[in-house]
This record gives C-alpha cells, sequence and structure tokens, in this order.
C-alpha cells in the first residue's frame, strides 16, 4: 500500500516548464567543486554532452585554458526520438562518444540523464566512467520529479555559483527522476566527492575517478 | 583718371555658383574617398557564389568566400570569411577566421575564430579566441590553450616527435614487471 502511494507521487507529472529564450537562472553548488577540480591540471580536456554555447566556451577557455568537446547528445537524442532505429544505447557506443579511455580530464552531463531510461543512462554512465582520467570529475544534475518540459534545456554558464537555463530543440520532453542508488551504480568505478539537494528539486552530483593506489605509491 | 587694374579684380561669383563650387569640392574629394575604399575593397578578395574550387588555396590577403571549397585553405596572415552562401570542406589556416556558412574541417586561427549567428562549423577549432553566436551550430573540439600562438603554422610542417614507451630500452630493476603493472612492490 505505502509502495502504491508512493509510485502514484512520482507519477504525478509536474508543470511544463516554462522557458523562455531569456532563461531562467537557477543556483549551482557543484559547478564551482567541479572546476575546483580541474584547476590544478594542465591544459585539461573537457567534454561536455550539452549543446555548444559560445559563453560556457569562453568561460572555461579562460578559466582552464581547457580543450573542449562539444558532443551535443541532446540533438542527438532528438534526432533519435524522430527518426527511431537503434536503440540510443546501442547508438552511444558504437557511432557517439568514441573517444579513448583515460582521455578526459572533465565531463559536463548537465541534466541529460533526465531525458534517458535506466538502460541506456547505465550505458552512457558506463561509457563516461571508461573514457574518464584519474582523478577526473563528473557533473551531472538529476531531477526528484517527474516533469514534461516543452523543450529540452541548455545551460549557460552565469558564474561559478549560477547558470542560466535556457530552451532548446522543441517538442515535449519527459524526464523521469532516477534513484540516487542507481546513480551511484551506473557509475560504478567513480566515487561521489560532493552531492547537494538544491531548493529547485535538482540533485547535483560530482563524481571522481580514483587515482590507482600504484600510481600514489610511484 | 585712374584706371583700374581689371586683370586682379576678382571676377563677380554668384552665391550659387560658389554652392556648386564646394559641392564640385566636395564631390571630389568623395570620389577620392570612394577610390580609396575601392582600393581597400580590391584588397579583400571575393570568391562567388558559383565559384567550386578543389585543392589548395594560399593567399596573402584578407579573402571572402561564398562557393565552394574542398581541400585546404591557407591565408597566414590574414582574415578569411566564410559568406552565408559558403560551404567548405577543407582544413583552414588563417590569422581570423569568420564563419557565416558551413565548414566541414579543422580550423586553426593565430587569433580569433568567429562563428556568427547561422554559421556551421563540423570539426575541431584551435585558437587563442573563439566566439560562438547564439544560433550557430558547432560539433567538435575547442583548443583555446597557450600552444594556439603559434596555430597558424600548418601542422604538416610541425615536426612530431613520439615517443613510444616499447622503443625505451627496459631498465634492469628487480621486479620490472610489477612496477608495470602498477602492483605494489617490496610491501
Amino acid at each position: 500500500m505505502l509502495w502504491d502511494t508512493r509510485k502514484d507521487r512520482n507519477e504525478v507529472a509536474a508543470p511544463a516548464a516554462t522557458l523562455n529564450e531569456d532563461g531562467q537562472i537557477y543556483p549551482t553548488k557543484a559547478l564551482r567543486k567541479f572546476l575546483g577540480s580541474l584547476t590544478s591540471r594542465e591544459a585539461p580536456v573537457l567534454m561536455d554532452l550539452g549543446p555548444v554555447v559560445g559563453s560556457n566556451i569562453t568561460f572555461f577557455g579562460e578559466r582552464l585554458g581547457c580543450k573542449i568537446l562539444v558532443e551535443d547528445l541532446y540533438s542527438e537524442l532528438d534526432r533519435h526520438s524522430r527518426q527511431g532505429g537503434t536503440p540510443f544505447a546501442e547508438k552511444i557506443t558504437s557511432r557517439l562518444l568514441k573517444h579513448a579511455p583515460s582521455s578526459i580530464d572533465g565531463i559536463l552531463c548537465w541534466n541529460f540523464f533526465d531525458y534517458l531510461d535506466l538502460p541506456a543512462a547505465q550505458v552512457l554512465a558506463a561509457s563516461l566512467t571508461r573514457m574518464l582520467r584519474p582523478d577526473g570529475a563528473v557533473l551531472g544534475f538529476f531531477t526528484t520529479v517527474t516533469a514534461v518540459d516543452a523543450a529540452f534545456s541548455k545551460y549557460v554558464i552565469v558564474d561559478e555559483g549560477t547558470v542560466k537555463q535556457r530552451a532548446y530543440t522543441s517538442g515535449s520532453r519527459k524526464r523521469t527522476p532516477l534513484q540516487n542508488r542507481d546513480i551511484i551504480r551506473m557509475f560504478e568505478g567513480l566515487k561521489v566527492a560532493e552531492s547537494f539537494l538544491l531548493k529547485t528539486n535538482v540533485r547535483e552530483f560530482l563524481f571522481r575517478k580514483p587515482v590507482p593506489e600504484a600510481l600514489d605509491d610511484f | 583718371m585712374w584706371k583700374r587694374d581689371e586683370a586682379v579684380r576678382q571676377p563677380a561669383v554668384s552665391h550659387g555658383e560658389a554652392a556648386a563650387a564646394t559641392a564640385q569640392a566636395a564631390g571630389s574629394q568623395a570620389t577620392r574617398q570612394d577610390s580609396y575604399q575601392g582600393q581597400n575593397e580590391r584588397d579583400v578578395v571575393n570568391i562567388g557564389k558559383s565559384v567550386v574550387i578543389k585543392g589548395e588555396l594560399n593567399g596573402s590577403e584578407d579573402l571572402t568566400i561564398e562557393g565552394h571549397v574542398e581541400g585546404r585553405i591557407e591565408l597566414r596572415d590574414h582574415v578569411l570569411t566564410i559568406g552565408p552562401n559558403g560551404k567548405i570542406k577543407a582544413e583552414l589556416f588563417a590569422k581570423a577566421v569568420v564563419v557565416l556558412g558551413e565548414v566541414k574541417g579543422n580550423i586553426t586561427a593565430s587569433e580569433k575564430v568567429d562563428i556568427r549567428e547561422n554559421g556551421s562549423v563540423d570539426g575541431d577549432i584551435t585558437a587563442p579566441r573563439v566566439a560562438i553566436a547564439e544560433g550557430a551550430q558547432f560539433r567538435g573540439s575547442v583548443d583555446m590553450a597557450t600552444k594556439g600562438k603559434s596555430a597558424a603554422q600548418p601542422q604538416a610542417i610541425k615536426p612530431v616527435v613520439e615517443v613510444k614507451p616499447q622503443s625505451v630500452q627496459p631498465v634492469t630493476t628487480h621486479a620490472p614487471q610489477a612496477v608495470q603493472q602498477g602492483q605494489r612492490v617490496g610491501a
């Protein structure tokens, strides 16, 4: 009975987000930590799963002097949802994200996992874990409520503690919350360095890849 | 009695004629400016919509491309502009690159890459400064590291030195294999 109640509560869809062109501003706590984890590295390699945002490129370029790989999986998912074909999880491994193992220092997932089902999320997380260098960091935002968005959102960094969420591509998008344990399990091999539950119903996770002991001793 | 020297006397000029003369002077100045601007414009070469080039394009002046180019474009100290109708499938090397059209290929600039609204780039960018406008499309990597200072040099000229671990002579130690495999030694 209790479980039924929980299930019902989860399935109540939140009202559709009303993101306009100007976007909405949200606080973030994990972004600062993410940046802090990369500042000590010389010319780190950063991967952004979101669409290209010019000001973000400038922001990271100035702060980190890094190389940024723009993957834009949102548009790939959008194309996949319109065209269909092979399951998205297969596309991730076969066509997308074909970077070498341990080649990326930092990964920005934004809220992309909210739009995936659990199997696809697990495949993506495993793929990201493989590509991450030891001591590298992954930043992800996860919703706590089911919601139907009018569009994907893209994140524009205002400063280290603030992001602006703006509408990106059209069409109805359902966001489904993943359980904390599922999130932690799917990033097996990484450690939760920081996690925050914000008043905006967003969980921010910062994962770090442990440095192998042998390297420490060496 | 005294006869006036008519020769040195300025001819009477009506107000209308003076205005016309001023206009003529201004006109000649404008003509000179036009000529100067025209000379400047001649320094920027245009490749028109209907032009298709396959191969290598080198130059020592600013270039605007509205046509199709496949291959390689190199303008080391000048600005390369890909116009709204331009479709490029090439490696680009320039001082600054402005993209309003479509580029498939890597871009290397010693100063700046600017992707304007509706501009599209599918490739890797290496430049110290990169500006991507809202509405622009981009897929690839952006490298803004300081090594971009010498970025306009074509990569083919750069000597590439790779040190492969296999080529390193093994140093005799008591337990080299254990170290290579990341295990604790002598613990």
